[in-house]
């Protein structure tokens, strides 16, 4: 058979995966905003609003949790979320090296950062759903609960705007990743530095095929 | 440049489960509507190899969240109260320092100025007053030190309230005490308040004009707020302009939101906090 020339582009995220995370940006965005006036004395100084803004919040926390249950039924983020949850040899080996991104050690097609940022998202989407729903159906539970639950929802958050920042200032950095989740493909040779493993078993899918 | 035909892996039938095979089709749907480009197929990753840290981690915050609810009240308080002490600036920026949440109901916070704010008393009275900060001072002074609960959970223990009370300020007013009610109105516009004569009579019921011995700042209501000890933190209206006596109590802002009248700590609102007592 002929030779095929090499793909430039290889596919990264199907619209499945490109969607979820989109809606799932727009909610925690929205909910970050909110929670910064509802919560921050300097930023309800400045809005105000409060019942719009306690309800807007209420409703994105309560959507939070329906896109990541509507892309469980997609190939695709199931095979992310398998990709996600193990750790390799290489993404110890990334996570303690400090010369991380000069592309020497091959890890899959998600980074040991990438990875813990999902769990830690995940959980924190978990928990502060839980926290979230006591405190409004606050009447149904005691005191202690309601404290426990609002000391809980509020510290976690402020971490996890810490570490949608960071999540934001990694994507500023690196433009060709923020293409593969705006178009879902990206150069074969931005795959082969940063996710070398993942360029590896791509191209061997390739070759396999074109045999 | 060549694009690739989209294709896809041809496994064995039935080594693919049904859930796989149905989604399929509708990701590739899905990318015809969103997307015009040709893809490749998406590989399935090697089989599982690796720790499952991801699941640890997420099971960890979990366990920790559930933990941090049972423990909360207790470290809240020691966060709260060690930020406080370390670092004072930080109660504006980061949440639920210093115990107290600042709620409006409307944008912002009300201006006023302080030479031209004036506490209307009006209503069932022999004598409508119109005071100034400079009149509210030369009323007797009551302090007191108690707890702010708020219905929504949180509570400042200890806190150092003065100002007049509430009683006699209707006295001074001359205000018909076989009145049935009292209605409270802020300068924010919107929010209001009631109570009965009976319980705006109680002694520690406060037209409250400091706190932490300092006047109260814009947060907490400046320059005049209600503080109504026993009753849940709704109750205490902030930026207070006016008191009007009369014959029906009128629900407040809250309460027309389905907020009890009788706020009761600790026996209203379907509560059990500790009373304050």
């Amino acid at each position: 058979m002929n030779q095929l020339p090499e793909p430039a582009n290889i596919l990264r995220f199907t619209a499945a995966e490109r969607w979820t995370h989109r809606t799932l940006g727009i909610l925690m965005g929205v909910l970050l905003i909110t929670a910064a006036v509802l919560y921050l004395p300097g930023a309800s100084a400045v809005i105000g609003y409060r019942p719009v803004m306690r309800n807007v919040h209420v409703i994105a926390g309560f959507l939070l949790p329906i896109p990541i249950i509507v892309a469980c039924f997609f190939w695709a983020f199931r095979q992310d979320l398998r990709r996600l949850n193990r750790f390799s040899p290489n993404d110890w080996k990334w996570l303690r090296s400090r010369k991380r991104r000069n592309g020497e050690i091959p890890v899959g097609k998600f980074n040991a950062g990438q990875k813990l940022n999902s769990a830690f998202v995940l959980g924190s989407i978990i928990v502060l759903l839980a926290t979230g729903l006591v405190m409004y159906f606050n009447r149904f539970f005691p005191d202690d609960v309601r404290t426990g639950s609002t000391f809980v929802h509020d510290w976690l958050a402020l971490l996890v705007a810490i570490a949608t920042a960071g999540h934001m200032w990694m994507a500023y950095g690196d433009a060709t990743a923020r293409k593969g989740m705006l178009t879902g493909s990206v150069p074969v040779e931005w795959a082969e530095k940063e996710h070398g493993e993942w360029a590896n078993e791509v191209a061997g899918e390739t070759t396999q095929q074109s045999r | 440049m060549v694009s690739r035909e989209n294709r896809r892996p041809e496994p064995n039938e039935e080594e693919i489960p049904l859930s796989r095979r149905m989604s399929i089709p509708v990701a590739s749907l899905l990318q015809m509507c969103f997307h015009k480009r040709v893809e490749q197929p998406l590989k399935s990753p090697p089989a599982a190899a690796g720790a499952p840290v991801g699941r640890r981690i997420v099971l960890g915050m979990v366990g920790l969240g559930a933990l941090g609810i049972i423990f909360g009240r207790t470290a809240s308080q020691a966060v709260n109260s060690s930020v406080a002490t370390a670092a004072p600036g930080l109660s504006g920026v980061l949440p639920g320092t210093g115990g107290f949440r600042i709620y409006t109901v409307t944008n912002g916070y009300p201006e006023y100025n302080v030479d031209k704010y004036r506490l209307t008393v009006t209503g069932l009275v022999s004598t409508p007053l119109s005071l100034s900060l400079a009149d509210l001072t030369e009323l007797p002074q009551t302090g007191m030190t108690k707890d702010f609960q708020c219905v929504t959970g949180w509570r400042v223990d200890d806190v150092p309230w003065s100002g007049v009370l509430l009683s006699d300020v209707l006295n001074a007013a001359g205000a018909d005490l076989t009145a049935e009610a009292l209605r409270f109105t802020s300068f924010d516009g919107a929010y209001t308040e009631s109570l009965t004569m009976e319980q705006g009579l109680r002694p520690d019921v406060l037209v409250a004009t400091t706190m932490f011995g300092q006047p109260i700042t814009e947060e907490h209501g400046a320059p005049v707020r209600m503080y109504v000890a026993p009753m849940y933190g709704y109750k205490s209206i902030k930026w207070l302009s006016g008191i009007e006596v009369g014959e029906k109590v009128v629900p407040g802002y809250w309460e027309e939101r389905g907020y009890a009248v009788d706020a009761w700590v600790g026996n209203s609102n379907g509560m059990t906090d500790e009373p304050i007592t």
